[in-house]
């Protein structure tokens, strides 16, 4: 992958161009609207900031119900002090690590299926419908089975999310091979490409837009998933947290335990945008 | 450029059809297609759009399979091929693009940039080797196609329509640069195209196909001195009177099918 800049990379070189020199204003003038771009992307990561301040005036002001509805600096109050105490981190690290092996679990077997489907018709006319019947199968409901067969351990976790996740992975990486232009496939055969190549090198990359999409939903329905899980069946792991302070109606501690899993699902989400902004340059236009 | 008499290209008897079964009907493409280029020539293949032209082309690169008849490229080996819709790869460099025939044979990335640095400067792509093809315009695009398609090191070239969607201006400056480029390879190529004045600029030969199912209405010969220049042509008495002479065939041909 080329490693261009930003200028270079929205300018689109005439052909045989001549250089001519600019002047400074004129310079100025180009870069400006690049400049302007950065400074609003980097607003854009605190956006979710101007609801906590809505809500922190609403409860100060007694618009809401401070039993149900805590300000948000009493939360962070009690966030605060459980960092220090490191309780949290017991929690977070716990299902973290359930979510990336389900995640890894789930989405690895998943993209290979969608572009294998995709690329292959016989096993997608034996095989695609199969999916579609187990897709729509609620995988919460599905929970006390897992538990039973896989234990109250972290094996049932990495099991529940890898099944939400295959399905999501699945379907996006499969439309995204089922779209790749007819022409790339025959450039490829015109080269004499094997199955292989054809796999890696140009469905693959072709599906990349769509596989990223896939990734996205898969994180956001990850942590959907282990906070219904960990209300069930586990001793750790942040919706537990949430849970069991339910059990002891500590309002604040509930909602410092729901901030905690917005905030990693958020993080995580922004952490495959910077990666798609890498691996996928081409998308952007 | 020396004319052998060995063949490169034979087409024999070759009929293609299409079968729809939504309408249980089928479209016959090419019915009884027989024709055969030299080693080191260049033919064209001109007709209207639908006639069966891209058929043929697919059908000798081995995209397509024969109803019946024979295709055969003498010499083995498989031809490449520019194809007319924009084929680069959107998320490879214009470097990667043009050595991923090497790639797919297995050469380390290293090698191949090595072998087809040439190539880049042989189509004028220089200083955008590293460019992604979408900052590239449409010329530039159909370049990094040519390229690719010189890296295979093929005796055989086959080109769809290649500048097709291009501009006239950029149109003529591509043509010119093919001319200089196969001039200097020696390799045959049958090239596609709508374009009558295209096929004439470019020729060793044009073959005339009429509409579905194409059949060869003529063979003509385009006696031009070689090298050409591209505009200078146009100032060719000759010229016109083969303009003239393949327009009044297609002419003939139509039979109020209109475009397909």
């Amino acid at each position: 992958m080329s490693a261009t800049n930003t200028n270079t990379d929205h300018m689109r070189p005439a052909e045989n161009a001549v250089t001519a020199e600019l002047s400074t204003q004129e310079q100025a003038r180009l870069r400006a609207p690049f400049h302007r771009e950065r400074v609003f992307r980097n607003f854009s990561y605190f956006s979710p900031l101007v609801i906590l301040l809505l809500w922190e005036i609403s409860a100060q002001l007694g618009a809401i119900d401070r039993r149900f509805f805590p300000p948000p600096s009493a939360i962070a109050e009690t966030f605060l002090s459980m960092i220090v105490s490191l309780e949290l981190f017991r929690h977070i690290g716990a299902t973290l690590q359930r979510v990336a092996v389900g995640f890894l679990m789930g989405a690895i077997p998943g993209l290979f299926m969608g572009i294998f489907l995709g690329l292959f018709l016989r096993p997608r006319q034996i095989v695609g419908p199969i999916l579609a019947a187990l897709y729509p199968v609620p995988k919460i409901a599905i929970l006390p089975l897992i538990l039973l067969v896989f234990g109250t351990g972290d094996m049932s976790k990495y099991v529940i999310i890898a099944i939400g996740v295959f399905f999501l992975m699945y379907y996006n990486t499969f439309g995204g091979v089922r779209q790749v232009p007819q022409i790339y496939l025959d450039v490829a055969q015109s080269t004499g490409a094997n199955r292989y190549q054809v796999f890696t090198q140009i469905a693959l990359p072709s599906a990349l837009p769509q596989i990223f999409t896939g990734l996205k939903l898969s994180a956001g329905t990850s942590f959907i998933i282990i906070a219904a899980a960990e209300f069930l069946g586990a001793r750790s792991g942040v919706g537990f947290f949430i849970w069991s302070s339910w059990q002891t109606f500590s309002v604040t501690r509930m909602f410092v335990g729901i901030v905690t899993i917005s905030m990693l699902g958020y993080l995580t989400l922004t952490l495959i945008d910077l990666i798609e902004r890498r691996v996928v340059p081409w998308a952007r236009n | 450029m020396t004319v052998t008499t060995e063949t490169s290209i034979i087409v024999e008897g070759l009929t293609k059809a299409f079968y729809e079964p939504r309408t249980d009907s089928e479209t016959i493409a090419l019915k009884n297609l027989s024709f055969s280029v030299r080693k080191g020539e260049f033919v064209c293949l001109v007709g209207p759009s639908g006639c069966g032209k891209t058929t043929a082309l697919r059908v000798i690169a081995d995209l397509e399979q024969p109803l019946s008849g024979a295709v055969q490229v003498v010499g083995g080996g498989r031809p490449a091929v520019v194809f007319q819709e924009q084929s680069v790869f959107p998320w490879m460099s214009v470097q990667d693009n043009i050595a991923f025939p090497l790639r797919v044979r297995g050469m380390w990335r290293k090698e191949r940039l090595e072998r087809t640095r040439h190539l880049i400067d042989l189509v004028g792509l220089n200083r955008f080797e590293k460019s992604l093809p979408h900052q590239l315009s449409g010329g530039m695009k159909q370049r990094v196609s040519v390229a690719r398609a010189l890296a295979e090191d093929a005796d055989v070239l086959l080109m769809d329509e290649p500048f097709g969607a291009l501009d006239e201006q950029t149109r003529l400056e591509l043509q010119q640069e093919l001319l200089r480029i196969w001039d200097a390879s020696g390799k045959t190529v049958l090239f596609i195209t709508h374009s009558v004045d295209e096929a004439l600029t470019l020729a060793d030969r044009v073959l005339v196909m009429s509409h579905r199912p194409g059949r060869i209405l003529a063979d003509l010969q385009v006696g031009f001195s070689r090298p050409r220049d591209v505009v200078e042509l146009r100032r060719d008495e000759r010229f016109w009177d083969l303009t003239y002479e393949v327009w009044s065939l297609l002419k003939g041909s139509a039979v109020g099918e209109g475009e397909a």
